[in-house]
């Protein structure tokens, strides 16, 4: 199931906006084309990303994710659970295997970001 | 999120496929688009591999297994009990006749005068530059009758050039490409003697390390050799029979825990081995002794292709050097990053593979350096590789990565 309380890129992240905050995942359906994950790489807290950029990467075994920020923010938090468990963006997507949460810029989200019905049509194209 | 194989170096646009080799075409899977596989061969065995829930990617042509549970499960398997592959896209080609013996005396670099038959060497075809067309096994069946197995990326070019040479040498050496009839499945892993004695018989359980055996009433070859660091062996089979004998292998191996195993697996295994693969670590621009592989030259044999150039390089030494590290920061080295050597005597060059390595719990590689006149890094020195604009340390290790552990008595 893709939870319906957050929205969604073409690219596979998703993004849950809540009081001035965004946290940022990859979806079930990436991980899952990813493979084991075996590595993290996430931005310092505090650093500063306009809508788009780059703030980090997953590496899988064969395969290595660049992720995209679809807002504008400075880091809040990185999950440094992922340090030593970074299977944990396989295991649980949604929940523990999140990335990093932003402290959202002036501009909102991309207005380009799906609902989860839209991301499921996506996957169904 | 935008994905790409690791071992590519240019950019990709959205989630792709996963490959084990740069140099390939890549299918994008968004959309289930899968047009770039349209002109792909499939080995026989694809119909099991579906049944298995592989994952498939492109390579060399072919459309092959990628992982079927998911790699660091199936590459534990091989460490701790076995894991099957299927190897069919490597090509088959044999060379028989009474000139056989000295036809490839002349074209590889290894003693094919000192291989009894029934037993394997590893070797290679070279220019005359000595660099690596391709590398290959060579199984003498008797002194008249050889079978040589090479890389699938390579298999075409290898069928030219040895036909080229057997028209050359004129009636003598028949060379038959045998790549499309054969299908080979490899089981790998401390369990697989067990399990390979069950299916095909005890006597497989006999045999020395790159040693093998054939059944007439099957028509089928064992031979103790692999691809991956652990025991295990390889075996050769008509194609119609490869459906059959997959299946028996998964059933009669569910209970010591066979699993099926992928290209992706493969590749961590070979490269935990220290072992090299041939148009990635090892090409047209490296020879064997700059990949530490001087044991396949052999001087003494006489002539053959690229022993001039060899010889001039054994007297000046290598300016090029293949060797082996550990990434000691964070993050992981992949096939196109930059390794330079900090102590002396150092040298710097592309990753020419990289990945996370399951057994081992840490990232390693192997960098082809140049060392330009001072001689190849001693193991323990400090290296950095550079990873997304960031420079990451690393350190030289002697190869393999991984060595098996003793096992019984």
């Amino acid at each position: 199931m893709i939870p319906d309380d957050r929205l969604y890129t073409a690219q596979h992240e998703w993004l849950k906006v809540e009081a001035g905050e965004a946290v940022l995942g990859i979806t079930d359906f990436a991980q899952q084309e990813l493979g084991d994950v075996v590595f993290v790489d996430l931005p310092a807290a505090g650093q500063e990303f306009a809508a788009g950029s780059e703030i980090g990467a997953i590496e899988s075994v064969k395969a290595v994710a660049e992720i995209y920020t679809p807002v504008a923010g400075s880091v809040e938090a990185v999950n440094d659970g992922l340090e030593d468990a970074p299977e944990l963006v396989n295991e649980d997507p949604y929940g523990e295997g999140w990335l990093v949460r932003l402290r959202l810029g002036e501009e909102g989200p991309r207005d380009d970001l799906m609902t989860a019905a839209d991301y499921e049509a996506q996957l169904a194209g | 999120m935008r994905a790409e194989p690791a071992c590519t170096a240019s950019r990709a646009r959205s989630l792709r496929v996963e490959s084990v080799d740069g140099e390939l075409p890549r299918g994008d899977l968004r959309g289930r688009d899968r047009r770039a596989l349209a002109e792909v061969q499939r080995t026989v065995l694809y119909r099991r591999h579906v049944e298995s829930g592989a994952r498939f990617g492109p390579f060399a042509g072919y459309e092959m297994p990628i992982q079927y549970e998911g790699v660091l499960a199936e590459h534990r398997a091989v460490r701790e009990r076995a894991g099957m592959f299927d190897v069919s896209h490597m090509g088959e080609i044999r060379v028989r006749g009474p000139r056989a013996l000295p036809f490839l005396q002349r074209l590889t670099p290894n003693d094919v005068g000192a291989l009894h038959p029934l037993r394997a060497q590893y070797s290679a075809l070279l220019t005359e530059r000595g660099t690596f067309i391709d590398d290959l096994l060579v199984y003498c069946l008797d002194p008249e009758d050889y079978l040589l197995v090479v890389n699938a990326a390579s298999r075409a070019r290898d069928l030219e050039l040895l036909e080229t040479a057997a028209a050359a040498e004129g009636h003598g050496v028949q060379v038959d490409d045998q790549s499309d009839e054969t299908a080979l499945i490899a089981v790998q892993g401390p369990r697989a003697a067990e399990i390979v004695a069950d299916v095909v018989g005890g006597e497989a359980a006999e045999l020395r390390y790159y040693s093998f055996l054939h059944q007439d009433g099957t028509n089928r070859m064992i031979s103790r050799t692999g691809y991956t660091g652990e025991d295990g062996f390889e075996i050769y089979l008509p194609s119609e029979r490869a459906e059959d004998l997959w299946a028996e292998f998964l059933e009669r191996g569910r209970d010591v825990g066979l699993a099926p195993a992928g290209l992706g697996a493969r590749d961590t295994l070979r490269l935990e081995a220290g072992m090299m693969l041939c148009g990635q670590d090892i090409d047209e621009e490296t020879t064997p002794l700059e990949a530490g592989l001087s044991w396949i030259v052999k001087w003494k044999k006489g002539d053959f292709t690229g022993r001039d150039a060899l010889a001039r390089q054994r007297e000046k030494g290598c300016r090029h050097r293949l060797v082996g590290f550990e990434v000691e920061g964070r993050g992981i080295a992949r096939h196109g990053h930059r390794l330079t050597v900090r102590d002396a005597p150092g040298g710097a060059g592309p990753v020419t593979s990289g990945a996370f390595a399951p057994t081992l719990g840490r990232a390693i590689g192997i960098a082809r350096l140049d060392c330009g006149g001072g001689g190849s890094p001693e193991p323990g020195s400090a290296a950095t590789v550079t990873v997304r604009g960031r420079e990451i340390d690393c350190r030289i290790v002697k190869l393999p990565f991984y060595r098996r552990p003793k096992r019984g008595v």
